[in-house]
């Protein structure tokens, strides 16, 4: 009996029991999948909950309720892996032995890596929104709030949803028009990139939104230090933004298991090929998710396209037959933009994201780039097709894992 | 595009960043560090040196692994290149602005 493990039951690990379930012979593979915590949330519900649109119990289920019968879930922390030995250590001091490896330990936020981010201020006027604790504490702060200077900030790139922050100021601008006090509240966007987002055609379109909403942004800032006392931001030219509330994005980094284990890169991230997910040092491990190096979005919508394709690919290396070089770096992202509307995107490696409809060419009834209600809803819809579709690795009709360029306006 | 630079016919993307690395020297790193109002000293330099080598090795540059490269750190890469200074530096140094992933 041969034995595949996989580490971490966030989304792209649980996607990957329930692919992998159906297709391994039980007589033949045992899967293994484990992970330290009880609760699966529900991620880009942390964006909503501030606003008080999602309750908590919109956003956490248990873990175990999405764990294939035939996978077995090992709770409990993981010391290291030994890659060369095949091994997963525990902390408990067991082990587990392995034939393939499958890394999905996922990114977190790394406040400790900016002078003065988890100071004194932290979670009272200093806020994350990419953890639950952050994301309650700043729903708590924000519903007695009197206004005053908001600033939403991003510390560095590559970040987990890069599209989150500025979703967050949308729906802040949304969110004080409906409570009567936007004119009590100046709300500023700090970036450390040159424009609103990466890709131009995306950039143009969100910084006209930006404007629009009357949303000042800051870019080209790097962040040196959060000034607790005088509650500035400061970056490293000396530029200083002041805020009542900041509501920071801060560096992401992989798992320390990573680190523990000498497979991570300066961040903790595993250097991974990015059209295999195969490891670049390791043929018997891949790896799926935020916790790889690849220049994808580190997005639900990213690990399960590449869930889809690892699945094949795990198959083939069973089989002893060459992998398929086929992600493409396919993210499909909503971008809720307040007032009920939302854009969507459709991008990968090569392709920025343009106009256009999806996912029937020139029907839609999705647009894309542009605002649209039937976008909002779409996205809410999402929160449902999450616990009941996606984490279940059923494919999502009509959506192919690797992106269409058919009803796009590329010039 | 083509712009004029120290004299000499260069390929240029729209933001004015050296298409062809092969085609940059020394004299056009003073002219494009003089639009950018800068005037290299030494030690401006050693860090476009190190840009380059990195360009050449194929690694991705972000400002996170220019503090930790030993040759600069980023409080002073901001007081030699103000502002921007990834991107002014690698204009200079004749090298694509760094694409940062998302």
């Amino acid at each position: 009996m041969k034995h595949l493990v996989i580490l971490g039951a966030g989304t792209a690990g649980t996607m990957m029991a329930n692919h992998l379930s159906h297709e391994l012979k039980k007589a033949d593979w045992k899967i293994s999948i484990i992970d330290e915590k009880e609760e699966h949330h529900y991620q880009p519900g942390y964006l909503f909950l501030p606003f008080d649109i999602y309750t908590p119990d919109d956003i956490i289920k248990s873990i175990e309720e999405f764990i294939p019968k035939h996978a077995s879930l090992v709770k409990g922390k993981i010391d290291k892996v030994e890659p060369k030995e095949n091994k997963v250590k525990m902390a408990d001091g067991s082990e587990l032995n392995y034939d393939i490896l499958i890394v999905a330990t996922g990114a977190k936020i790394a406040p400790e890596e900016t002078e003065g981010m988890k100071g004194s201020e932290w979670h009272k006027s200093v806020f994350d929104f990419y953890t639950f604790e952050g994301s309650l504490a700043l729903r708590n702060k924000l519903r007695n709030w009197e206004g005053g200077k908001l600033v939403v900030h991003i510390t560095e790139m590559p970040i987990k949803c890069p599209v989150a922050p500025l979703e967050f100021a949308f729906l802040a601008d949304s969110f004080f028009r409906h409570k009567h006090m936007r004119d009590k509240v100046e709300i500023t966007y700090v970036t450390p990139l040159s424009g609103a987002f990466t890709k131009p055609k995306a950039t143009e379109a969100l910084e006209h939104l930006l404007e629009e909403k009357h949303i000042k942004i800051e870019s080209d800032f790097a962040i040196e230090h959060v000034d607790n006392e005088k509650k500035e931001i400061v970056d490293y030219g000396g530029r200083a933004i002041p805020f009542d509330i900041l509501v920071t994005v801060p560096t992401n980094k992989g798992d320390e298991v990573m680190e523990r284990s000498g497979m991570g890169d300066d961040l903790n991230y595993v250097p991974a090929n990015k059209a295999t997910l195969q490891s670049k040092e390791y043929a018997n491990v891949f790896v799926l998710g935020d916790a790889s190096n690849i220049p994808a979005s580190k997005a639900g919508s990213v690990a399960h396209f590449e869930a889809e394709i690892l699945t094949e690919n795990i198959l083939r290396y069973i089989k002893g037959e060459p992998l398929k070089e086929e992600f493409d770096g396919h993210a499909n992202c909503f971008i809720e933009t307040g007032n009920g509307k939302a854009l969507l995107i459709d991008f990968n490696y090569t392709h920025e994201p343009v106009e256009g409809s999806f996912p029937f060419p020139g029907i839609g009834p999705l647009k894309l780039l542009k605002e649209s209600r039937m976008n909002h809803l779409g996205k809410l819809a999402f929160r449902w097709i999450y616990w009941n579709v996606l984490l279940k690795g059923t494919h999502i009709p009509f959506v192919s894992a690797t992106m269409s360029e058919a009803g796009k306006k590329y010039n | 595009m083509e712009k004029v630079i120290a004299g000499k016919t260069i390929a240029v993307n729209e933001e004015g960043y050296l298409t062809d690395f092969k085609q940059w020297d020394k004299a056009i790193a003073d002219e494009l560090a003089a639009e950018a109002e800068i005037s290299l000293s030494p030690r401006h330099w050693e860090v476009l040196n190190y840009l380059q080598t990195e360009f050449k090795n194929e690694v991705p540059l972000s400002i996170r692994k220019i503090g930790k490269s030993g040759v600069v750190d980023i409080k002073e890469f901001y007081q030699l290149f103000p502002k921007a200074p990834l991107k002014t530096a690698t204009k200079i140094a004749g090298i694509p602005k760094p694409a940062s992933c998302i």
